[in-house]
């Protein structure tokens, strides 16, 4: 007779219910493998997102047991409470439906925050010499290697009390490429993340810290920002208004 | 938020914080010597010193106060970036306006 | 809108989260604290018996206790943001829920002193 987890998944939408399966409980399972099971063998109606199972898409984030986790990389004897496990849609964004979230509103926050790389030379051109080891190059590698999985973004509880609060993960974008010497976006992506809703939203809770699953720090990108807005809006280089629409 | 109040909320801030010291300072010693109003008043009418750095605490606390609650309005209460900006007006004026009035009250002769 | 699925989030059990949260609240304690504290202070605009039997009832201990909680607002908001002025300005140091510990201390350690060896 195998262990039975007892599981609570969201079914709904903006409005809803958790509803309780029991699954078996293996020794090496994680909170994927449980949704998974849930969705193959005891209702094919539940909705959830997902694709390398590895952890390097970052599509298969949700809130387990109150904390935003990558569910691929949770081994569920980490997070089990009680012999059960609580699991609903990541935080601060619609729910399209059960688990699965509409990520639209966090990809066009990296848009408005300019989190796009303007090129400035062409193939006829000489490729810029850049050494890793630059500050500013040192500065773009360590918050670099986000992949967008909106872990920092269901954490912050700023984004949930700020509708237009730009957000860590648009904001870590946007330091990246303010460092990046090849862009031609500078002043504009400034005044982006100068205007409100801005890097000076952030009050430094650092949960985007604690939670992200690749240990980057966005509240520590966001400071660079502050400082860097500060030092061009006091040299009257940009502007605090707002930004040029991006749509 | 935008860049232009973080700029004069942290500026306020760095202002005051050896202000702030100060301040904490004076009341300990004048809590500790059982001061009376006659003590205070004493020493801070007509003191231009006390005035002047008085004034500019309640200048520096009423503008960085007003940002703050700014925040708090926009992101604790139902009223949206105008509201906020409104609330944060009058929490600005009313420390100001009596926080002077206090700086008088005691400076002047 | 935005659906709330979750139980209570739980990063609000976290240090830095709660630090936040009391700087916050120190704040607000301290805007509603200091109209109060101008009005009795322009007190002595109409005579110094006014404010001097202000201060008198202001021995009592209830207040004192108060005035220990108002020491620690004003210390754990300025020591906090002093922490933030640093974090902000100066190159990104680990150890920031070490140092939010310690402008706890120092803070409750000033409100004490306050209530213990000035107060009273």
């Amino acid at each position: 007779m195998t262990l039975q987890l007892k599981v609570s998944l969201w079914r709904g939408a903006e409005t809803g219910r958790y509803q309780v399966f029991s699954i078996p409980q293996r020794e090496n399972q994680t909170v994927l493998d449980v949704v998974t099971y849930v969705q193959r063998h005891l209702d094919p109606s539940l909705s959830y997102r997902f694709a390398c199972r590895v952890g390097v898409c970052g599509s298969c984030a949700m809130t387990v047991n109150g904390r935003p986790r990558w569910t691929c990389r949770t081994h569920v004897s980490k997070v089990v409470r009680n012999g059960g496990l609580k699991i609903g849609p990541l935080e601060n964004l619609p729910v399209i439906k059960d688990l699965a979230t509409d990520m639209t509103r966090f990809f066009e926050k990296w848009r408005d925050a300019r989190g796009a790389f303007i090129p400035t030379k062409t193939r006829h051109d000489e490729t810029e010499a850049i050494t890793p080891d630059s500050p500013a190059r040192r500065a773009a590698n360590a918050a670099i290697e986000c992949i967008n999985c909106g872990v920092c973004h269901a954490a912050c509880d700023t984004v949930r009390w700020n509708e237009s609060y730009l957000g860590p993960a648009a904001l870590n974008r946007a330091w990246t490429l303010v460092n990046d010497v090849r862009d031609g976006g500078h002043r504009e992506r400034l005044e982006a993340v100068a205007a409100n809703g801005g890097c000076h939203t952030c009050h430094s809770h650092q949960s985007c810290q604690e939670y992200c699953p690749l240990a980057l720090n966005p509240t520590a990108s966001i400071a660079g920002l502050k400082r860097r807005t500060a030092q061009a809006w006091l040299k009257g280089e940009i502007s605090a208004r707002g930004r040029e629409s991006t749509a | 938020m935008n860049v232009s109040l973080y700029v004069w909320q942290r500026a306020t801030a760095a202002v005051m914080a050896p202000m702030i010291l100060a301040h904490v300072v004076v009341i300990f010693y004048a809590t500790r010597h059982g001061v009376t109003a006659a003590d205070i008043l004493a020493r801070t009418c007509g003191n231009i010193g006390w005035g002047a750095f008085y004034a500019l605490f309640v200048v520096a606390a009423s503008i960085h106060a007003a940002i703050g609650m700014r925040n708090i309005v926009a992101e604790w209460s139902p009223l949206d970036d105008r509201g906020a900006g409104i609330a944060a007006l009058i929490v600005g004026f009313v420390l100001l306006g009596l926080g002077l009035r206090a700086v008088a009250a005691v400076t002047l002769p | 809108m935005i659906a709330r699925t979750a139980r209570r989030p739980g990063h609000r059990t976290d240090l830095l989260w709660l630090a936040a949260l009391l700087h916050r609240l120190s704040g607000l304690g301290l805007v509603v604290f200091l109209p109060v504290h101008f009005l009795t202070l322009g007190l002595a605009l109409h005579s110094e018996a006014r404010l001097e039997s202000f201060l008198r009832w202001s021995d009592a201990p209830a207040v004192k206790v108060g005035e220990a909680v108002l020491m620690f607002f004003l210390a754990i908001h300025a020591f906090g943001g002093v922490r933030l002025l640093i974090m902000e300005n100066l190159t990104w140091h680990e150890g920031q829920k070490r140092n939010a510990m310690l402008a706890a201390l120092v803070a409750t350690a000033v409100a004490i002193v306050f209530v213990v060896w000035v107060a009273c």
